[in-house]
C-alpha cells in the first residue's frame, strides 16, 4: 500500500483500506490524474462510482494497471453546495460513459460535455422519478430510405427481456441501440437491506444466474477482506476449481446454442448432452448443477476430498473424449465457418475505447484477464494463462470458448497432480464484524469477464454502500458496435457468440 | 378413374408423412429419440380443431391467403401423372399453369404478410419474393430441356418419352432429379436457405411469414408444405422410373423415393449448418446454373446445335 504524489492509492485485488487512506481530490485534479492514468493502454477503469457521504456525495474511481498488477484508487467530495455540475470525462475517455450515465441517473449529477446523458437502468430509486422507461430517447435517423426494426423487450423463447432498436438500410443495419434495464432488482439496495452473511451471499449468487460461483466468489473475498478472515490454501483452490468448471460448462452450453442458432443440429444435440456431464459433476460436488451453495464467506459447506477428485478426473476425461471428436468436426465444417467467419467484426481499437473485459478483450488481442492481472483464489499458486485470440468476429468468440475450455481442463488436471484433499477445508462463517470506516474492492473472471465488487463501511461496521460491476456492463457496446454494415438477420448469432447478461447489467 | 384417385390419394397419404421422416432422421442423427412420425399430422388435426385469431390490423387478404395458399397446392397435385396413367388435368404447357399455381399461393402468402403491418413480416415476405423469383428460372429451364429432349410439352408426355429413346437420357434425368430435389428445398424453406426450427425472428424467411397465422389457417399451411415435397418427390419419382415398369412396381417405388428423398434431407439438414442470407442468392442462382448445364447437354445430345 502506497501513495503515489499523494494522487492515488495502489492497492492489490481484494484488499481493504480505511476510507480516509484514500487521496481526495479536487474535481480538477481527479480528472486529470484519471486521464493520466487510463492514457496508458495496460490500463482500464474497474469500476467508477458515487455514493451519498455526510451531506454531499463521494466519487471513487478504480483503476486497474495489468503490467504492474496493482490497482489505483482515487477520489473526490462534492458537497452539497458545490453545486451538481462537473465536466465529463467522456469525451476523452468513453469507456467512463455509462459510469457517468449511472451517477446522472441515480443522484442527478449533471456531466457537462456528456454527448447524451440517458438514463442506464431507469433504477427505482433514481434520481428523476417522472423518467419514463417507455419513453426512452433512442437514436434517430430521419430518412424516407431508412426503416427501424424494433426486437424486444419481451422475446421468443426463454431469454431475459431487452429491447433493441435497429435502423436498417434494407437488410443492412446502420445503427442499433439497446435499451436495459427491465430486470432491474436493485441488488445493490438489497445488499444493503438484508442482514446476515448468508442472505447476502445467496443474494450475490443470484446476481446473474449463469455466473453464480463468479459473483459470490466476488463478493465472499469483499467479506472477507473486511472482516480479516484469514483462507487456507485449499479452499482458494477449491474455489478456483469451481470458477473454472463454471466456465467450462457455460461456453460448452454457448458453444451448443451457436450450432443451434446456425441450425447445425448434430453440434447443438453433441454439445449440449457434454454440458450436462459438466453440470451434473458440480451438482455432486455442491448439490446445485450452477455452483449455487459452493462459495460461502470463510469456508464451504462442501469441501472437496479425494473421492470428487477422482470423479472430477473421469468426469474430465469422458467429456475430452467427445468434446475432441466433435470439436474436431464442427470448427472445421466449411458450412459453419462460412456461417461464423468474418461477421460481427469487433476492431481492438473500438474494444479498448469501450472499455471491454473479458471474453470480448480477449478476442480482440488484448490480454485483460484478472486471472493473470490481479490473481485472487487459486490462481495465486496457479498461475493461469489467458488465451488470445486476433480478429474479434463471430468465429473468434466461437475458437475461444474451445480453447479456454482446453486451457481450463489442462489447468485443472495441473492442480490436481499437485494438490492433496485429504483433509477438509474450513467451515463457513456465520458472522462477520466488518473493519469500520473502509472500503474494499475484489476482483473476480467470471466466464464472461471480470466481475467487481466494490463495499464502503460505515462507522460501526455496517455495510454502507455496496457497488457491483458485471463484465457485461460495457460489452453490450460492443455488440452494438460489432452489427454495424452487418446484415440484421446476422443479428442473433452475434448476439449469441457474446451471450452477455440482462440481469447482470440490470441489477 | 379409380387410379387417377388412388394416385392423388397416395400423394396426399405421402405429403401427411413426409415432415414427420424428415423431423425422425434428423433426431436420429443427432442422437435423439424424437417424436413419432406421425406427431407433425397430431399437430395439424390438433390445430385444425381450434379456431383462428385474427389481428385488428389484418383485413380479408389475411384470412384469404391460408386458403388460396392450400387450395394451389392441392390442386397442383391434380397435374402429376405417374407410369401411363394421365393426370386428371394433363394438356400440352401444363407445366405452365403448375408453376403458377404454386406461385399463386406464394403470392398470397405474400401479401398476407404484408397485411399484418409487422416490421418482421415485411422483411420475411420481401425474402421470400427475392429468393422464389431467384428460383423460378431453374424449374422452367428444366423442363425446357426436357421438351426440347422429348419435343412434348406436357407432364405426362415428358415422362413417357423421356428414356425409351436412349440411355443418354438417365443423365438428363439425373441433372433434373438434382435441380428438383434443390428446388424442393427452397420451395419448402428448408436448409439451407431457411432454417423451419429457428425461432429467431430475424433469420427467418417462411416461418415469420406465418407468424400471425393461428389455428386452422396454419394447419392448412403446414399440410401445404408437406404436399409441395410430395408433389416434388413424385415429379422426382417420374424422372427417375421408366414407364415400361409394372404399375404396382412403380406404386411401391414411388413410397420408396419419397421415404429416401424425405431421408436425404433429414440427413442433410443434420450435418449442416444454414447459409449467410446473404448467400442464399448465389445459392439459387447457383440451382439455375445447373438448369442450364442440363439444357446445354440436351443441346448436344439430339444435335439441335452444334458449333461446326
Amino acid at each position: 500500500m502506497k501513495t503515489d504524489h499523494k494522487k492515488y492509492l495502489i492497492i492489490s485485488n481484494s484488499d481493504s483500506v480505511r476510507l480516509d487512506a484514500i487521496p481526495v481530490l479536487p474535481y480538477a485534479d481527479f480528472t486529470a490524474a484519471v486521464e493520466t492514468l487510463l492514457l496508458k493502454p495496460e490500463t482500464h477503469c474497474v469500476n467508477y462510482f458515487a455514493f451519498p457521504d455526510h451531506d454531499g456525495l463521494k466519487f471513487i474511481i478504480c483503476i486497474a494497471d495489468d503490467l504492474q498488477k496493482e490497482l489505483c484508487v482515487l477520489s473526490h467530495k462534492q458537497d452539497a453546495s458545490g453545486g451538481r455540475e462537473l465536466a465529463s470525462l467522456t469525451p476523452r475517455i468513453p469507456a467512463l460513459h455509462l459510469f457517468e450515465r449511472e451517477i446522472h441517473e441515480n443522484f442527478g449529477v449533471f456531466f457537462t460535455g456528456h454527448p447524451w446523458l440517458k438514463p442506464l437502468r431507469y433504477a427505482q430509486e433514481r434520481a428523476d422519478q417522472a423518467a419514463d422507461m417507455n419513453a426512452y430517447p433512442f437514436y434517430r435517423i430521419d430518412s424516407e430510405e431508412l426503416h427501424e426494426v424494433s426486437v424486444g423487450p419481451v422475446h421468443a423463447g426463454i431469454i431475459e427481456p431487452g429491447q433493441f432498436r435497429f435502423i436498417c438500410n434494407g437488410e443492412n443495419v446502420l445503427h442499433l441501440e439497446i435499451q436495459l434495464g427491465y430486470q432491474h432488482r436493485g441488488i445493490e439496495r438489497l445488499m444493503l437491506k438484508k442482514d446476515g452473511l448468508l442472505q447476502r451471499t445467496i443474494l450475490a449468487e443470484s446476481i446473474a444466474g449463469d455466473t453464480a460461483v463468479g459473483h459470490s466468489l466476488a463478493f465472499a473475498q469483499v467479506m472477507e477482506s473486511l472482516a480479516g478472515i484469514p483462507l487456507s490454501r485449499q479452499l482458494a483452490i477449491e474455489r478456483a476449481i469451481a470458477l473454472e468448471l463454471e466456465r467450462i460448462a457455460i461456453h460448452i452450453g454457448d458453444i451448443a446454442a451457436l450450432c443451434t442458432d446456425i441450425a447445425y443440429a448434430l453440434g447443438a444435440n453433441i454439445f449440449g448432452i457434454l454440458r450436462t456431464g459438466i453440470i451434473n459433476y458440480t451438482q455432486s460436488w455442491c448439490g446445485n448443477r450452477l455452483g449455487k451453495g459452493m462459495v460461502r464467506v470463510g469456508g464451504t459447506y462442501h469441501p472437496f476430498n479425494e473421492t470428487l477428485k477422482k470423479n472430477l478426473l473421469d468426469a474430465l476425461s469422458s467429456f475430452e473424449k467427445m468434446f475432441v471428436e466433435l470439436s474436431h468436426r464442427a470448427y472445421k465444417l466449411p458450412s459453419v465457418e462460412n456461417r461464423f467467419d468474418d461477421i460481427g467484426t469487433l476492431s481492438e481499437q473500438q474494444a479498448r475505447t469501450i472499455g471491454a473485459v473479458g471474453m470480448v478483450a480477449r478476442t480482440t488481442g488484448i490480454p485483460r484477464d484478472i486471472r493473470m492481472s490481479h490473481p485472487f483464489a487459486g490462481f495465486k499458486y496457479y498461475p493461469y494463462e489467458p488465451v488470445v485470440l486476433s480478429k474479434g468476429d463471430v468465429f473468434s468468440r466461437f475458437l475461444l470458448r474451445r480453447k479456454e475450455i482446453k486451457r481450463s481442463m489442462a489447468w485443472i488436471r495441473d492442480v490436481l497432480s499437485h494438490e492433496t484433499f485429504d483433509e477438509a477445508s474450513e467451515r463457513p462463517v456465520t458472522l462477520a464484524s466488518l473493519a469500520p470506516d473502509s472500503f474494499c474492492i475484489s476482483l473476480t473472471e467470471g466466464w464472461r469477464g471480470e466481475i467487481c465488487h466494490c463495499a464502503v463501511t460505515g462507522p460501526s461496521g455496517d455495510l454502507r454502500f455496496y457497488k457491483v460491476k458485471d463484465p457485461s456492463l460495457h460489452n453490450w457496446k460492443a455488440l452494438e458496435l460489432s452489427l454495424r454494415n452487418l446484415e440484421i438477420s446476422d443479428f442473433p448469432i452475434n448476439n449469441k457468440s457474446y451471450d452477455l447478461s440482462y440481469c447482470g447489467f440490470d441489477l | 378413374m379409380i387410379i387417377k384417385a388412388g394416385i392423388i390419394l397416395l400423394i396426399l397419404l405421402i405429403s401427411l408423412m413426409f415432415p414427420g421422416v424428415i423431423n425422425k432422421t434428423n433426431a436420429k442423427i443427432g442422437g435423439r429419440k424424437g417424436a413419432p412420425v406421425l406427431q407433425v399430422l397430431y399437430d395439424n388435426i390438433r390445430l385444425l380443431k381450434k379456431g383462428n385469431v385474427y389481428s385488428r390490423t389484418t383485413g380479408f387478404v389475411f384470412r384469404l391467403a391460408p386458403l388460396v395458399y392450400f387450395a394451389s397446392i392441392l390442386s397442383c397435385v391434380l397435374f402429376i401423372p405417374l407410369g401411363n396413367h394421365k393426370a386428371v388435368f394433363s394438356f400440352d404447357g401444363d407445366f405452365v399453369l403448375f408453376a403458377y399455381l404454386m406461385a399463386l399461393g406464394r403470392f398470397f402468402m405474400i401479401l398476407a404478410a404484408m397485411d399484418t403491418g409487422s416490421g418482421f413480416e415485411g422483411m420475411g415476405a420481401n425474402r421470400e419474393a427475392y429468393y422464389s423469383m431467384l428460383a423460378e428460372p431453374a424449374f422452367f429451364i428444366v423442363i425446357a430441356s426436357l421438351s426440347l429432349f422429348t419435343d412434348h410439352t406436357s407432364f405426362y408426355d415428358l415422362f413417357n418419352h423421356l428414356h425409351p429413346q436412349s440411355n443418354l437420357s438417365y443423365l438428363i434425368a439425373f441433372l433434373a432429379i438434382y435441380v428438383f430435389s434443390l428446388l424442393a428445398l427452397a420451395e419448402n424453406s428448408r436448409l439451407p436457405v431457411d432454417d423451419p426450427k429457428t425461432h429467431l425472428e430475424l433469420t427467418m424467411v417462411h416461418e415469420v411469414m406465418i407468424l400471425d397465422h393461428s389455428g386452422f389457417d396454419l394447419a392448412l399451411i403446414q399440410l401445404a408444405g408437406g404436399l409441395k415435397f410430395a408433389i416434388y418427390g413424385a415429379l422426382i419419382h417420374n424422372l427417375a422410373v421408366p414407364v415400361s415398369l409394372p404399375f404396382a412396381l412403380q406404386l411401391a417405388i414411388l413410397l420408396g423415393v419419397e421415404v429416401i428423398f424425405a431421408m436425404i434431407v433429414g440427413v442433410m439438414e443434420s450435418l449442416r449448418a444454414r447459409n449467410k442470407m446473404m448467400k442464399n442468392p448465389q445459392w439459387l442462382i447457383a440451382i439455375s446454373a445447373l438448369a442450364v448445364i442440363a439444357f446445354l447437354a440436351v443441346l448436344i445430345i439430339t444435335r439441335k446445335f452444334s458449333l461446326v
